[in-house]
């Protein structure tokens, strides 16, 4: 256990644990845009950056991305100084550039006052911002099909040599983790489409409702040991099922004390 | 010859030695980079050719040697004549044979190939003489232009090895990191950490397995040390990586070569051949029971795999990426393992500390960055190459003395230090001792030792703008404020650049990249802007000069420029011929005229005509 003191209030935390979870926990908002509890941090959108110091630096400060950095007992913490907000003003504004049409960018540049950037519109901008979120996933699934190409200001999240990604499974994790929701996919006739790749899709065979693509159910089978059964019924449908075999039970339970 | 014992290396060393002395004369051709553009590789096959079919008296086939680059990148190709010294420069294949008939004959001097000072028009003989080789002090350059590469013996009779030797024989691991702790010497590779520390915190780690990295990964423009030292002593590297191996107990390790550097890659390969071949590396070194081996990792040519947690990944195979360092890649590095990663001149500078002692070492430079230095001088100044210098000496020396000052009578305006995230110093600051901290507090920074001189026909906004274009290009992209924050720098640059930018961009201009500094995920982007904010902090007039009277002072921003004919011209007709969109019109001995609406402001007129008849405004 280690103490640290964010805002100025002591707080408790467990070694190996990141600052922003227990500034989380504190109940103290900032913004995060590439984190996920899902993933590994990477600290690419340097939302969560706060300032850092100790009694023993003398004055002497710091900021670091609070999403990977673990806490350490006499840290003092500082998520609001001037500074801070600053940088995060600077990247919302950067960011606003870049994504002038994403939702969620515009709504988070608002709560720090900006409803216009200050800098020129990105022209080939595609509301992505890299925040690698989607491969993350995708190498947590073991599939690792998608990943960041190219260098700098024209780096683009693609399949190998931009065909259709051998290694996708439709899972549709990518496209649900993303938290600008830029990555397209249709369900159609049958078919899922993502990436340009198509997957066939099973569907509920009691209700016709699509469960998941033949691919990942195939994947899961193989490496989870999940029976071929599991996937004939959609999520409602086995509740369904489930709570009619309670219902017959509990009648033949009833039946027997009769 | 199999070296399985210490005493077993000095008898080879003495073996090597006798060799050496047995060739009398020996013929030193640069292969070096410059000297090689200009063609020396022929040079020395006639050389070769010539020695062959003559017999002469002291000198074989065998002593004709090509080496590494000799320096004067300036006056190349070059070729040194041993053990005299002497020193011809600018050497063309067709002066072969009279050099041959001239020196190697009749023992003397072909006069019209020496070296002559320009100023004082003194000619000189031994290259050591010459003022751009007398100031300089050679360490981790000792061996670079004057061993044959290849050769490991070369390397050997010049007591190659032997530091190693004495290591293993006489010194514990510890002591070998306090030897370089005392010594004080700072990572080359720009940011001057304590070589020593990061030894020792990586031995300290506890751990099964560490690695030995060294980073060869130099992508500055304008800077070619470590290429110069991979390529022309690359066992000095490797003797060096050797050393620290046995000190932080590493078994093995990798030498990062960017692909663009293919004869460095060959080199290294080629010596880490040569050092298994002769039991100085791999399993059971010289027979003491410690065992280091050393891989050649190629880089793909990202400028950021020259940052270190991105270089582990590269190696490690994965995307060339920067990781954030709070926890230290010396206590997990590559592939997770404690992991020290040096530069190339750090590395051949070891060896020399270990074999003179710490003490000798401290005597050379400034107490807080002892040692010297080496430099790739390039850009506006009369002397290009590759030189090594005692830290503590000024930029005013470098520059004038060694460099011998700006080309064309023109003015000094200003050096860019450092490498693209370096910056740039004015002339007054010329005084300025160069080590690790004043060029930091000026500014700049060391980086690994590029130094581009710019005359006063130089743009400090363009300046920027081309280094600005450079980080946007070699940005990795993974973090917001390196990836979009140099982007729009750089955007708002060109818009000075054009004459379209107002105060309020330059403000702006200045806030971003305060966030930038504060704000990256590692090195690059903290250090991206910097070649603005150093060129905006020492020349801010020329900032407001594009911004508010849009003029470029120097000449150079095409948007803000007028080239104009004045009454000098004497109607030869030159300019005419150059123009390639024929906006110029005149007749022969008449005044001729530039049509504005047309001109492309290429300043082909102003670069041909031999009359200063046309201005630029």
């Amino acid at each position: 256990m280690v103490h640290i003191t964010i805002n100025g209030k002591v707080v408790k935390a467990t070694e190996g644990e990141m600052l922003l979870t227990v500034i989380k926990r504190e109940g103290i908002d900032i913004p995060a845009l590439c984190h996920h509890e899902a993933i590994e941090p990477t600290g690419n959108c340097r939302l969560c950056m706060v300032e850092i110091t100790r009694a023993e630096w003398e004055g002497w400060k710091k900021h670091v991305t609070s999403c990977l950095y673990p806490v350490e007992d006499g840290l003092i913490v500082n998520t609001h100084t001037p500074e801070v907000i600053e940088i995060r003003k600077t990247i919302l504004d950067l960011q606003l550039a870049n994504c002038p049409n994403s939702e969620v960018i515009q709504k988070m540049a608002e709560e720090y006052g900006i409803y216009k950037t200050s800098y020129e519109t990105v022209p080939e901008g595609d509301n992505c911002i890299m925040c690698y979120a989607c491969t993350r996933i995708c190498e947590v699934l073991g599939k690792s099909a998608i990943s960041a190409v190219m260098r700098g200001h024209k780096k683009v999240i693609a399949p190998p040599f931009g065909e259709e990604p051998p290694d996708c499974i439709g899972c549709l994790a990518c496209a649900q983790i993303c938290p600008t929701n830029v990555i397209p996919w249709t369900d159609k006739d049958g078919t899922r489409t993502i990436w340009n790749k198509k997957f066939d899709l099973i569907t509920c065979k009691e209700c016709g409702k699509t469960i998941i693509t033949k691919d990942f159910a195939d994947y899961l089978m193989e490496q989870r040991d999940i029976p071929k059964e599991y996937f004939e019924l959609c999520d409602d449908c086995k509740r369904m099922q489930t709570a009619r075999k309670m219902g017959e039970i509990v009648t033949r339970a009833q039946e027997a004390t009769l | 010859m199999h070296i399985d014992s210490i005493e077993k290396l000095s008898q080879w060393q003495t073996e090597c030695r006798a060799k050496q002395t047995a060739q009398k004369r020996k013929v030193l051709v640069c292969l070096g980079p410059g000297c090689l553009a200009g063609g020396s590789d022929e040079i020395l096959e006639e050389f070769k050719r010539i020695i062959a079919e003559k017999k002469l008296a002291d000198i074989t086939v065998d002593s004709i040697k090509k080496t590494g680059c000799h320096g004067f990148c300036a006056r190349g190709p070059l070729v040194v004549i041993e053990p005299e010294g002497i020193f011809y420069s600018k050497v063309k294949k067709a002066n072969v044979a009279e050099i041959i008939e001239t020196t190697l004959e009749k023992g003397e001097l072909v006069e019209k190939l020496l070296y002559k000072d320009p100023e004082s028009d003194k000619k000189y003989t031994d290259y050591k003489e010459i003022p751009f080789y007398a100031r300089q002090k050679r360490i981790s350059l000792r061996n670079v232009g004057q061993i044959d590469p290849d050769e490991i013996e070369e390397y050997v009779a010049r007591g190659g090895y032997a530091a190693l030797a004495k290591v293993l024989a006489e010194m514990k691991p510890q002591e070998v990191i306090d030897e370089v702790s005392q010594s004080g010497l700072r990572g080359r590779g720009g940011g001057g950490f304590p070589t020593g520390r990061k030894w020792a915190t990586c031995a300290k780690v506890e751990a099964d397995i560490r690695y030995v990295l060294c980073n060869g990964d130099e992508g500055d423009p304008g800077a070619f040390m470590d290429r110069c030292i991979m390529e022309g002593d690359p066992h000095s590297v490797l003797e060096g990586m050797i050393i620290c191996a046995y000190a932080v107990g590493s078994r093995e390790g990798y030498v990062y070569v960017r692909e663009e550097y293919p004869l460095a890659v060959i080199n290294m390969q080629k010596a880490i051949d040569a050092a298994h071949e002769h039991g100085l590396l791999g399993e059971n070194i010289m027979g003491t029971g410690f065992s280091y081996d050393i891989k050649v990792s190629r880089g793909g040519g990202a400028f950021v795999c020259g940052e270190s947690s991105a270089l582990m990944r590269s190696v490690g195979g994965e995307i060339g990426e920067p990781r954030a360092k709070y926890v230290r890649s010396v206590v997990k590095g590559l592939h997770d393992q404690p992991t020290v990663l040096n530069n190339v001149e750090t590395y051949a500078t070891v060896p020399v500390i270990m074999e003179k002692g710490a003490d000798w070492f401290k005597k050379i430079g400034t107490p807080k960055s002892p040692g010297t230095k080496a430099f790739s001088l390039a850009g506006k100044v009369c002397n290009t190459g590759l030189i090594e210098v005692p830290m503590g000496i000024s930029l005013r020396d470098i520059i004038y003395d060694i460099g011998g000052g700006i080309p064309d009578g023109r003015e000094f305006k200003a050096v860019q230090t450092g490498g693209p995230s370096g910056g740039c110093l004015p002339a007054d600051k010329l005084d300025l001792p160069v080590d690790f901290d004043s060029l930091t507090e000026a500014g700049s920074m060391m980086g690994s030792g590029g130094m581009i001189v710019m005359d006063d026909r130089t743009c400090a906004v363009d300046v920027a703008r081309y280094f600005l274009n450079f980080l946007v290009e070699e940005s990795c992209g993974k973090c917001v404020p390196c990836r979009e924050g140099l982007y729009q720098l750089h955007h708002l640059c060109v818009k000075i650049c054009e004459g379209k930018a107002s105060e309020d961009d330059l403000a702006l201009m200045e806030r971003l990249s305060k966030v930038i500094q504060t704000a990256s995920l590692c090195g690059l982007g903290q250090s991206g802007p910097n070649p603005f904010v150093s060129t905006v902090r020492y020349f801010r007039d020329e900032y407001l000069a594009h911004i508010k009277d849009k003029k470029c002072p120097a000449g150079v921003c095409r948007e803000l420029i007028t080239y104009t004919i004045n009454d000098k011209c004497t109607g030869c007709l030159a300019c005419i011929k150059v123009c390639p969109v024929d906006a110029i019109t005149g007749e022969k001995k008449k005044l001729h005229v530039i049509d504005q609406d047309a001109c492309t402001r290429c300043g082909s007129c102003y670069a041909v005509c031999n009359f200063d008849a046309v201005d630029i405004v």
